[in-house]
């Protein structure tokens, strides 16, 4: 890709993020709670678990099972969204859970359900990404075993040129978003989808640039991890 | 004091060595799997989480609430995602006739229990005991839940906070690994706060002298007001 000065509808650089925020422990409740931003796109997760799965027939005996809710609050978008589970809500409850669970030990929990509710408050684009994001920080917020955290970020292809986390009008009058999430630890992509027409050379670039872009997510989610207990716990010394 | 412990999140690079509780090996390197401090003894990584629910351990002592009673054991609520069963034959040591006996009259529903986990399987099917000496039935009192995380916190070195709570209230205290605690006594309120206040302290150090500074000021407090 030949590198064009171009200005995008936000200003932003071809690969630079909307302001990223990440917060651990949100919720009262949860066992496990995360707040994730990524300019005007809001998501929270709350998880609950490891606990008894009702109803008791999707019991697993040699693994916990993971069950994913991703849901866009009414008010999430322009026009108001019909509240409730939908065509979509179902597909992205499936790929998230699909993108998270090769990072949980789900073998040390048998016969019990980890539940992960994301609930986006304010969608921009990038909403599955941004939900993943919170999930992985819940996740570990809860004390669940896990190998690494999984970051997501996406891509795409906005008049011709290829640029980073899609944001609003890139996203409904672009041409391609791809939305990727990413394992670092393994250096495996657990979840990748596309809108959009591409050939094979540029797709293979917008996937390289979602990739390399999830590292700056990656960064964000361990700090605000680490954040939150290093100043409930500033010396660190259990007696 | 400890040497220093290390806050480490799911994915950090603890070292080469062996995988210790909390950790995982992968390509001879060992990796944290918690929120949590790390430790190194003898070439071995061990994580201690900061949250997570209760995960039933052999020789825990806990408390539990019986749920059901069923012909010859009982299944006990011990505040974790599994149930544990209560065989007769561990929770006493006289002759029962069961064709004569409602077993109901030992442990009845509702009943709480302070009992000692005697094995777990590894489809995680709990059993306890009720034969050690510490093991009783718990008679009226009150329960309040913690972290189990933070249980070791709560007891303190040798037992020394729970011991100076239950001094100063003059409440009876017991404190299940499963992150329930049971107390008894006049100054209830008194000591559940001293133990929620620990539970948001944990990381603080010098708490026993912050605790016992509370209760002090709580328990003054309660005597000019019965006094006027």
């Amino acid at each position: 890709m030949n590198i064009v000065e171009f200005k995008r509808i936000d200003g932003r650089k071809h690969d630079e993020f909307r302001p990223i925020e990440a917060r651990v422990g949100v919720l009262q409740k949860a066992d496990g709670s995360a707040y994730f931003r990524l300019g005007n796109t809001v998501a929270i997760a709350g998880v609950y678990g490891p606990r008894k799965v009702h109803p008791r027939h999707e019991e697993q005996l040699d693994r916990a099972i993971l069950r994913t809710r991703y849901n866009m609050a009414p008010f999430a978008t322009t026009e108001r969204g019909r509240p409730g589970y939908s065509r979509r809500s179902i597909e992205i409850s499936m790929v998230t859970r699909q993108a998270i669970n090769p990072v949980i030990f789900l073998e040390e929990f048998p016969k019990t359900a980890i539940d992960v509710h994301i609930e986006v408050l304010q969608a921009d684009a990038s909403t599955r990404c941004v939900g993943i994001n919170a999930a992985c920080l819940a996740l570990a917020d809860a004390g669940i075993p896990m190998r690494d955290l999984v970051a997501s970020c996406s891509a795409g292809k906005v008049n011709g040129n290829i640029i980073l986390d899609i944001a609003g009008k890139e996203d409904t009058e672009g041409e391609v978003d791809l939305p990727v999430a990413y394992y670092p630890k393994k250096k495996h992509v657990t979840l990748l989808q596309m809108d959009g027409i591409v050939t094979r050379e540029e797709a293979k670039e917008i996937v390289k640039l979602a990739v390399g872009g999830t590292k700056k997510i990656y960064e964000a989610q361990k700090s605000a991890l680490r954040k939150k207990y290093e100043i409930e716990g500033e010396k660190n010394d259990i007696y | 004091m400890s040497e220093e412990r290390k806050l480490v999140i799911p994915g950090d690079l603890l070292g080469k060595g062996r995988a210790g509780h909390g950790t995982y090996e992968e390509d001879d390197n060992v990796f944290s799997r918690f929120v949590g401090l790390a430790e190194e003894k003898n070439g071995m990584y061990f994580v201690i989480p900061l949250s997570g629910i209760y995960d039933p351990k052999r020789g825990d002592g806990i408390i539990g609430k019986i749920q059901d009673v069923i012909f010859s054991k009982w299944i006990v609520e011990i505040n974790s995602p599994y149930d544990a069963v209560l065989p007769l034959s561990e929770a006493t040591e006289e002759f029962i006739d069961l064709t004569k006996t409602d077993l109901t009259k030992y442990f009845s529903y509702e009943d709480l229990i302070f009992a000692e986990v005697s094995s777990v399987t590894s489809n995680k099917n709990v059993q306890l005991s009720m034969k050690s000496r510490r093991c009783r039935k718990l008679k009226g009192g009150r329960l309040i839940s913690v972290t189990p995380a933070k249980v070791p916190r709560i007891i303190g070195k040798g037992g020394s906070m729970v011991e100076m709570i239950k001094d100063l209230t003059g409440t009876q205290i017991v404190v299940g690994q499963n992150g329930l605690v049971w107390i008894r006594g006049d100054n209830y309120s008194i000591a559940a706060e001293a133990v929620t206040e620990i539970e948001k302290k944990s990381h603080l150090s010098g708490l026993t002298d912050q605790i016992r500074a509370m209760i002090e000021e709580k328990i003054s407090k309660k005597g000019e007001h019965s006094g006027v």
